[in-house]
């Protein structure tokens, strides 16, 4: 490698200011970015696997816990504790509501790219419009359409002759309840992903294979389907660690403790009860970093997944 | 004398007027506390007209959860620091806030002049006595007069015995299609936190014992008990705080509710003022008195201000005319007890019909008995409540149910 490219070397021997700034200006311009990740994102990570083996009451002020070596942790993945329910809970709620995302999100996007081009724009903003909005306000929504004397699907239902379903209230419920409003709010969000997959992939392919006479279907089996794979394996890991972390719509729709039998409890909720209403920071560090490996487990299956017999790594 | 030391003099005159002049005190707060304050903020500064209250004012959790992370660090508290019942004992077993007891606050003598249940619940474990109560929430009995009279239930009949109560409730039922009351969750809440026998707490006893299982037959009784009422179709399982909570309040189609007296003002305020007139109190069942809720004052150690904060405190919890005051504004029920002698009190509660309510709920304040509080009571909440709906929702057998409670509870406290 030769040193053609690389800026001259300003002398050792001396300093001077000019040279010292020029020197440390880089360092100051990225400053901001390196001081907010270790105070917002390093400290608290470092901090929390401190706690995951401490025994720490936060009222107790910082310095007064006790190390409890891996208690915590033998704690949360004992038989029967409360962090295998909470993540049940997450990993069904996230399996309702995942699955018929990507399963509608993606035909969806197709449809749109091949027969709605001239309303994409209008199209996609609509589906992502639940995207952006506010959780709260998606949540007090929904909250009066499954309203059990009030709400409008129960009315709805009323008009069959049916129900009245206690859509919120009922433990087995409860799941596809929350399910169906995570899987309205990241829907959209899916079909621009896949959108943009879609738009990368080249006309001509298209056009090759309409010369050789292959169908709608052969062409979105053959074609499109294969040719996703990288934007559908990130589409999927998103999905995977947002739904593993699911916390605001079942915490402002079912209340702290999960709902009814605690069945919309997920482990995100189950950990802040812990931290805050609980005060056991420890043990919901330990939880954390539990979950943590859950996400990365589940994502390193995903990876598996998708690289095994597609030969191409995505 | 010398010239300098009269300028010395002058100057630490001076310096001490501007010290007076500067002070601002900060007053953490959450609704409607908060609206307490600030009715009584003006009879303040007209006494101390140097010191300026800064109100900072969230919402009940985020209030609790933001002075929960004050404490952990030792930063950002306030001089004054209100804690709600659901969090001061919690907060009384922490090391962040001053021991009322001793110097510079001195306030044993003044424990006496409260509602006596509201000073154990400021007391930690170790006996520091570290919140100045200022409002209770006497456990009371609502029920819509003008259903039970056209069931023609007599509402005395409903509070001899928890048979009794549900018995009335199939009646009302039958005869009215109004459910007894809005979740069979609130009998068993009712039944584990009255006539607890000396020493205990609502889940553990004073020795930190657990009391929750199957052998403990408060569980068994309350457990049972809601199973009954949910079998007979008696509840409307509606949850509190809800929508349909409001709406049922306002078309009566469920005929009682286990509060504070607090909901008195809520219904007249907001959930359902036009059920004027329709209201009646009477004692909770089986001669049980409980609080439920109140509201206290801390002073947490690493404040700046310590002498006016506890002067603050002092002002709202001790002058009566501030107890009144805060009565008026949000129907805050005073700890202090000399405040529940004031001429209010006998006075007919037009929303209940013209009932004297507040001399029944200030005898069931005087009667409700202390109850030992342990840092896990809201572990051992959670878990009862999740075993309580899966009786009730899923049939699970009670005794397994509290069998199961137990284990799990035991395991998280440590």
């Amino acid at each position: 490698m030769s040193d053609r490219f690389s800026p001259p070397r300003p002398a050792r021997s001396r300093w001077t200011y000019a040279r010292a700034q020029q020197r440390l200006a880089p360092y100051v311009f990225t400053s901001p970015f390196f001081i907010l990740f270790l105070v917002f994102s390093l400290f608290p990570l470092g901090f929390s696997l401190f706690l995951a083996f401490h025994l720490w009451n936060p009222l107790d002020g910082l310095g007064n816990w006790r190390f409890v070596g891996w208690e915590n942790f033998a704690l949360a993945l004992g038989a029967r504790d409360q962090f295998w329910t909470a993540l049940k809970n997450t990993v069904w709620i996230g399996l309702l509501s995942g699955v018929p995302q990507h399963l509608v999100a993606l035909p969806l996007a197709f449809v749109i790219h091949q027969f709605l081009r001239r309303w994409q724009t209008g199209v996609s903003t609509v589906l992502f419009l639940p995207y952006i909005t506010n959780a709260v306000a998606i949540t007090i929504v929904f909250g009066m359409l499954y309203s059990e004397n009030l709400g409008l699907l129960n009315y709805l239902l009323a008009q069959l002759g049916l129900g009245p379903v206690r859509w919120l209230a009922v433990p087995e419920l409860v799941p596809y309840s929350v399910g169906a409003v995570v899987f309205w709010r990241y829907v959209g969000w899916n079909v621009i992903l896949y959108l943009s997959g879609l738009q990368a992939i080249s006309e001509d392919v298209y056009e090759a294979a309409t010369v050789d006479g292959a169908s709608a279907w052969q062409k979105f089996w053959f074609i499109t389907l294969p040719l996703l794979r990288p934007m559908m394996f990130y589409a999927f890991t998103l999905t995977i660690v947002g739904n593993m972390q699911l916390f605001e719509e079942p915490f402002i729709m079912l209340g702290q403790g999960g709902g009814s039998g605690g069945a919309g409890l997920t482990s995100a909720m189950h950990i802040f009860n812990t931290a805050f209403r609980d005060l056991d920071m420890g043990y919901a560090s330990a939880m954390s970093w539990l979950l943590f490996l859950a996400i990365f487990a589940l994502s390193m299956v995903n990876n598996y997944l998708f690289s095994r017999d597609g030969g191409r790594e995505p | 004398m010398n010239r300098t030391a009269l300028t010395i003099a002058a100057a630490l005159l001076l310096g001490s007027a501007q010290a007076q002049d500067k002070v601002t005190l900060t007053v953490a707060a959450f609704p409607s506390l908060d609206s307490a304050i600030k009715a009584i903020i003006p009879a303040w500064n007209k006494l101390h007209p140097n010191v300026t209250i800064k109100l900072q004012a969230q919402e009940y959790a985020d209030h609790h959860n933001a002075m929960t992370t004050a404490l952990a660090t030792g930063q950002g508290l306030p001089d004054v620091m209100a804690i709600e019942i659901g969090y001061v004992s919690k907060f009384a077993e922490g090391q962040g806030l001053d021991d009322l007891n001793k110097a510079p606050y001195n306030a044993t003598p003044y424990k006496k002049l409260f509602t006596p249940f509201t000073i154990g619940q400021a007391t930690s474990a170790d006996k520091r006595f570290i919140a100045m109560p200022t409002d209770i929430g006497p456990g009371t009995f609502f029920y819509r007069k003008d259903v039970l009279d056209k069931a023609g239930v007599n509402p005395a009949s409903m509070t001899g015995s928890w048979e009794g109560f549900i018995a009335a409730g199939k009646t009302i039922k039958a005869k009215t299609g109004a459910y007894l009351i809005n979740t069979a969750a609130s009998v068993n809440n009712v039944i584990i936190r009255t006539n607890l026998k000396k020493g205990e707490g609502i889940y553990f006893d004073d020795k930190n014992a657990l009391l929750v299982g199957p052998d403990n037959a408060r569980f068994v009784r309350a457990f049972t008990l809601s199973k009954q009422v949910r079998d007979a179709g008696l509840d409307a399982k509606i949850g509190e705080w809800s929508n349909e909570w409001y709406d049922a309040f306002k078309k009566g189609t469920v005929a009682t509710q286990f509060s504070g007296a607090w909901l008195q003002g809520a219904l007249q305020n907001w959930m359902a003022p036009d059920t004027k007139g329709l209201w009646r109190v009477q004692n909770l069942p089986e001669k049980g008195f409980a609080s439920w809720g109140g509201s206290f004052y801390a002073v947490p150690s690493k404040a700046n201000n310590k002498q006016w904060a506890w002067e603050f405190i002092k002002f709202m919890t001790l002058n009566q005319t501030s107890q009144i005051t805060a009565f008026k504004d949000n129907g805050a029920f005073p700890a202090l007890l000399t405040a529940q002698k004031d001429k209010a009190f006998s006075e007919a509660v037009p929303f209940l019909g013209g009932q004297k309510a507040r001399i029944l709920w200030r005898d069931a304040a005087a009667k409700t008995q202390p109850i030992d509080v342990n840092k896990y009571d809201s572990v051992a909440e959670q878990i009862v409540q999740t075993e309580l709906t899966n009786v009730l929702e899923q049939g699970k057998d009670v005794k397994q149910a509290l069998t199961d409670a137990r284990a799990q509870i035991l395991r998280r406290a440590r």
